[in-house]
């Protein structure tokens, strides 16, 4: 990897953990609400996947914030909608679980587990038709390959030949279900085995995750048809701020964390870019200023205005389903 | 022509037209479609615009969805309304939504079509309706095709609008025969007018609106005065406009409708007007509707469970004696 996607990609790792913080600090003080779930320990994953992917459809689900800023969506618009203002970028319509824009190939964002995934079959499955050869990656969680929609869509992706990347993050739990108590498998690419080529990688690697997903998108390119991808993963946070994380032993959490992928990839710049002390702080400045700034962005935006209730409805004709 | 050769028309033209759309359900395409309505364009458009996709409904809706969002136009088929019910989450969660949750920045130019409705004694789980509960879903345009006019204009306004539709078909009406005036587009948000009468208002849609016409006659004859007859065409939006005019002339309503009488999709129709119009009805709304059963196998006991005609008729009668019609 190039010094520059090395540190773009640490930049967007610590701007990601710090934005994470900085939104459990503003639940926490009441100014974000609902279900807000954090990405924190999986900044590897989220970001150097998004990057990886380059041009090419994404659809994941509600840990999504990183992912929607690494693909271009601001902090502030994020940062905004978790504030549930009308300058998010859903408008204060979606909040923390829909983050969408299409513009930056961005497609939330959905918080039924593995719902999304038949919709990545279908957009894959326009990109082949139109010629495209730029792929469509869906994201989704170990507790989603235990759904009848991942099935399903194994076997349609596969006997279609669509060019989808299947990225399975595999933290081991299903909110506080460990993956090995409700399925055979501990590794989930053992479910996509007969239908696609299948990888692991070390999710707390962002070099590694970066590697395999760029030649991921190359096989996709090629026309060959989907491939599945399994990365190891661990978040250091409950499911969502309701969760406790009871479930998990402080000897786990310490294993885990012991595989911080932050520091792994500063060890990276520092060993193999011999990159010092004074950048990598002004790179952590700049990130923590960026948090900072959409944090102030989000509290000053204003509210959605009464008429926004019914905006977005329809394309055509009115807005009220019963008039 | 007849009712499911309109629907082919309407989509072969849609086709033609743009190569975006595409068709995409079980047996849609080199099978022809169960009721036939795909016939002929996987072989006049390709296999790769008539679809045939695995027996999985959540599937057939979800792909629908992302292709949607892909740029495509799809059409999606489930063979009947009890299937869907494996898509609801795609229908409802996905297809509703996403548009209003992305604030605008997601649209979905897309059909999900299927037929309902009793046949003839395909039991429970093929026979029941559930636009109840479908046009209950805010985001989504439900429209109800009774007539093979409407459905060969309301398809094709369907398929071209940007927005999510589910268009309703019967199981009974695919080879009803009609006449398309393919020069007269019409609003497909529009109730019809199917004959206009002064003493009574009789609502329906789908298939009930047949069968209230063959009841009709017996109707006014024993009553002794005129019904105006509305199709509801749509069932989400409603054109309430077309019901208050009828029935500030009229005074009464009638509801007439296949599904289950409890939670049933007149329901909504008769509280809005009940809320509205209390002091403009000269007599208590009525509803005829299916008995809260599961629809049974046997031919007795399946036209007991659904409204026919003959008791449509005696329905009405009775009511309309009761209350001085």
């Amino acid at each position: 990897m190039d010094k520059q996607l090395a540190e773009e990609i640490y930049f967007e790792m610590v701007r990601g953990r710090a934005f994470e913080y900085a939104a459990k600090e503003h639940y926490m003080k009441g100014e974000i609400s609902g279900f807000l779930h954090l990405d924190i320990g999986q900044e590897a994953l989220s970001v150097a996947a998004m990057k990886a992917f380059g041009k090419g459809d994404v659809f994941s689900t509600y840990r999504e914030h990183i992912m929607a800023m690494v693909r271009g969506i601001s902090p502030n618009a994020v940062m905004a909608e978790l504030f549930g203002k009308a300058e998010g970028v859903s408008e204060g319509k979606g909040g923390s679980m829909h983050l969408f824009d299409p513009s930056h190939y961005f497609y939330g964002g959905d918080a039924i587990v593995g719902g999304h995934i038949p919709n990545a079959v279908g957009c894959a499955y326009a990109r082949k038709y139109q010629g495209e050869e730029s792929g469509v990656m869906v994201v989704f969680g170990d507790g989603a390959t235990n759904g009848g929609a991942f099935f399903e869509s194994l076997n349609i992706a596969s006997a279609q030949k669509l060019p989808l990347l299947f990225l399975c993050e595999n933290n081991e739990y299903a909110i506080g279900t460990n993956i090995t108590r409700v399925s055979p498998f501990k590794k989930q690419s053992k479910k996509a085995e007969p239908y696609m080529p299948t990888l692991e990688v070390d999710g707390m690697d962002a070099v590694a995750v970066h590697k395999v997903i760029t030649d991921a998108k190359a096989y996709l390119e090629k026309g060959h048809g989907p491939i599945f991808i399994e990365a190891m993963t661990c978040r250091y946070e409950g499911h969502s701020m309701s969760d406790a994380n009871a479930y998990r032993s402080a000897q786990e959490m310490a294993q885990c964390k012991a595989r911080d992928p932050i520091e792994k990839m500063k060890h990276y710049l520092e060993t193999v870019y011999e990159m010092d002390e004074t950048v990598i702080a002004q790179i952590e400045s700049q990130a923590q200023q960026e948090v900072d700034a959409a944090v102030a962005f989000a509290s000053e935006a204003p509210e959605p205005a009464p008429e926004a209730l019914y905006a977005h409805m329809f394309v055509e004709g009115g807005n009220h389903a019963l008039s | 022509m007849l009712y499911r050769e309109a629907l082919n028309k309407a989509l072969d033209e849609v086709m033609a037209k743009d190569e975006n759309v595409v068709v995409l359900g079980e047996d849609v395409g080199l099978y022809g479609g169960s009721y036939r309505v795909t016939e002929g364009l996987a072989v006049k458009y390709g296999e790769r615009r008539a679809i045939d996709t695995p027996i999985a409904e959540l599937s057939i809706v979800g792909n629908a969805v992302g292709m949607a969002i892909g740029g495509l136009r799809p059409v999606a088929e489930i063979m009947t309304a009890n299937f869907a019910l494996l898509a609801f989450d795609q229908i409802i969660n996905h297809m509703a939504k996403y548009r209003y949750m992305s604030a605008g920045k997601i649209t979905l130019p897309m059909v999900v079509r299927f037929p309902q409705g009793v046949s003839r004694q395909l039991a429970a789980q093929h026979s029941e309706s559930y636009e109840q509960m479908l046009a209950a879903v805010p985001g989504l345009r439900v429209l109800a095709a009774s007539d093979v006019n409407y459905a060969y204009h309301a398809l094709k306004h369907a398929v071209l609008s940007d927005d999510p539709y589910l268009f309703i078909e019967h199981e009974l009406l695919y080879n009803k025969k009609g006449d398309v005036d393919v020069d007269r587009p019409l609003d497909p948000f529009k109730a019809r007018i199917v004959k206009e009468g002064e003493a009574v208002t009789i609502v329906s849609y789908l298939k009930m609106v047949d069968d209230v016409m063959a009841a009709l006659p017996q109707i006014e004859e024993t009553l002794g005065c005129s019904c105006e007859v509305i199709d509801l065409c749509s069932l989400n939006p409603v054109d309430y406009d077309t019901l208050r005019k009828s029935i500030e002339k009229t005074s009464r309503l009638v509801m007439v409708e296949e599904d289950h009488k409890t939670g049933g999709y007149g329901a909504q129709i008769v509280s809005t007007i009940a809320e509205e119009m209390f002091y403009a009805l000269d007599a208590p709304p009525l509803r005829i509707a299916g008995e809260d059963v599961p629809v049974p196998y046997n031919r007795r006991l399946e036209l007991q469970s659904i409204p026919t005609p003959d008791s449509i008729a005696e329905a009405v009668i009775a009511w309309g004696r009761k209350h001085d019609v």
